[in-house]
């Protein structure tokens, strides 16, 4: 019997502190799982973790006798290190910095993460592939997960092994003694290309952007509500456009790295008070 | 004679007292060992023999938790040693890597535990996303194991300070200038100046007590990374591992 039959027959009740938890129709005190099925944590599973501990326990001791601790000269506020890098799990982060102002890269970014990460389970609806690995029954999902994390070791990776001085771009086999010219690279908002295509002013220009930004919000929003009916139908308004906004800012994300590398361009968006 | 020696243990009143069971040669002592000891009985008694496959959760939860175990070990160890004083703290690293008994060794275990920390609580967290183990009812969870994630990286920053050196003392210098583009809150945040925020009463301000790092900053780093943050960690985990129990592992069925 499943629990609303339960429900049923021995309602829940506020003033009892005690009651019926579940009606089952078998005689294990196990139920659904196979009571022969089950073994002892002392020793099975406790002999499993101790084995673990000790692996993992000379691991760390055999790293140790190659890589040790670093401890540079001592703090000196007069004398900025360059490049100066992160530790490595923030380097993420700081690669950001190249393609957005601090508020933003520093921030709100990371905020977003945090907070998209911790809305993941009330965004996802599909009950499937719970206890197993799966790809297949939940494409989108896993693919969502990589994406962003993709963007965070594709940045770990460029900071610890393609910025050199004044956090340029090096290669490996460029000179990383030498500081780059960083006149050899001009970065412009987008809305001054607009201004040189089509020889508006400043202000329109600034109008395309802002109509692009919205654009991609709104759009991308609305599209998927029509074409994926049945995804949208399933999550409903508010949790689909909480999906949404997320989802288009992890984009947005990627898309800014990509114009700000192969085109140079600083800033999509212009307004008096921030910029994106 | 082994068997003699081990019964006149286990027989002995010293022994009966401290356990309250047998040796956990039977079924009964086995599931008294679990439930009657307060460190193993966040398991259960019995587990499903197909829970105990290795290529489901690969331990990775349990080996973020030894290393952090072990980072509580070395790092009050280290604690000994360790002065908060902007004139003292550079000193007392030259110290455990030059003159102390086992200092080296203490400094490297907790420095790459964590590193090691931060891998394996991504890793951990990676396969509870890839095997659905954050879907219902185990949604709080992994709210629980966020916050943790938040908290181990925000444990690895604090102590980075900590040394005192060069790269100590300018991550944290880069890192803190963050919180001063924080918006409406941070000097140079967007709305900040307007809202009346200055170098001297913002956010930045507030996390180093000062508008620079120095020895306001390393005090307050060194209480946090040595004593608020593995307490908030430790109380979440007790939350996290009380959740596994109660929502249930999702473990093959
Ligand atoms: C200090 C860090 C953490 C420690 C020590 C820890 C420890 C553990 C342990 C020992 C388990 C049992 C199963 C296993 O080993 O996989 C577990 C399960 C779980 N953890 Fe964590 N965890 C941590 C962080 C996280 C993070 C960052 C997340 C996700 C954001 C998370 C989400 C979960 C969930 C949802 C379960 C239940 C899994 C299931 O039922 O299959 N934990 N954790």
């Amino acid at each position: 019997m499943d629990e609303k039959v339960t429900r049923e027959i021995f309602p829940r009740d506020s003033r009892k502190s005690y009651g019926l938890v579940e009606l089952m129709k078998k005689t294990a005190p196990i139920v659904r799982k196979e009571p022969e099925d089950t073994v002892y944590v002392w020793p099975n599973l406790l002999m499993i973790e101790i084995i673990c501990a000790i692996l993992v326990t000379v691991g760390l001791m055999v790293l140790i006798q190659f890589e040790h601790a670093p401890l540079r000269s001592l703090a000196d506020p007069s004398t900025t290190p360059n490049p100066m890098r992160a530790p490595w799990y923030f380097l993420g982060l700081q690669e950001l910095l190249v393609y957005f102002d601090p508020w933003y890269a520093g921030v709100v970014l990371p905020g977003m993460i945090i907070l998209g990460l911790m809305l993941f389970p009330y965004l996802d609806v599909n009950p499937k592939g719970v206890g197993y690995y799966t790809y297949s029954e939940r494409k989108f999902a896993v693919f969502n997960y990589s994406f962003g994390f993709a963007i965070w070791w594709i940045t770990i990776i460029i900071g610890t092994y393609l910025r050199g001085l004044d956090w340029q771009w090096y290669w490996p086999w460029s000179n990383h003694l030498e500081h780059m010219n960083p006149a050899l690279v001009t970065l412009i908002p987008l809305h001054l290309i607009f201004v040189n295509w089509f020889h508006v002013s400043e202000g329109v220009g600034k109008l395309f952007t802002d109509v692009i930004f919205i654009g991609y919000f709104a759009l991308g929003t609305l599209i998927p509500m029509v074409v994926w009916k049945p995804m949208y139908k399933a999550m409903g308004l508010w949790r689909y456009l909480t999906f949404s906004f997320f989802f288009l800012s992890m984009m947005g994300v990627a898309l800014k790295i990509i114009l700000r590398l192969l085109f140079n361009i600083k800033y999509v968006l212009v307004t008096p008070w921030i910029n994106i | 004679m082994l068997q003699k020696l081990k019964n006149g243990i286990v027989d002995s009143q010293i022994f009966k007292s401290v356990f309250r069971h047998g040796y956990p040669d039977n079924d009964l002592d086995r599931a008294y060992a679990i439930f009657s000891n307060v460190f193993l009985h966040v398991h259960p008694v019995k587990v499903r023999r197909s829970a105990l496959r290795m290529r489901y959760t690969f331990c990775l939860g349990g080996i973020t938790l030894l290393l952090f175990i072990i980072l509580a070990v070395t790092g009050i160890w280290l604690m000994f040693y360790y002065t908060p004083y902007t004139g003292l703290a550079y000193r007392n690293i030259k110290d455990l890597q030059f003159v102390i008994f086992g200092g080296n060794l203490m400094r490297d275990l907790h420095r790459f535990a964590a590193h090691g920390m931060v891998l394996f609580v991504w890793l951990h967290m990676t396969r509870v996303f890839l095997t659905g183990a954050y879907k219902a009812p185990r949604e709080f969870n992994w709210i629980v194991g966020v916050v943790l994630l938040v908290n181990t990286l925000v444990l690895s920053w604090t102590g980075y300070l900590l040394p005192w050196d060069q790269l100590a003392y300018w991550a944290v210098t880069v890192g803190a200038k963050m919180a001063s583009y924080t918006p409406f809150i941070g000097q140079n945040g967007p709305w900040g100046p307007q809202l009346g925020f200055l170098p001297t009463n913002d956010i930045m301000f507030m996390l180093l007590g000062g508008t620079v790092v120095g020895q306001n900053a390393l005090i307050r780093f060194y209480v946090l990374h040595c004593v608020v943050l593995p307490l908030v960690v430790t109380v979440f985990l007790a939350v996290h591992f009380w959740r596994i129990r109660k929502d249930g592992f999702s473990g093959p069925l």
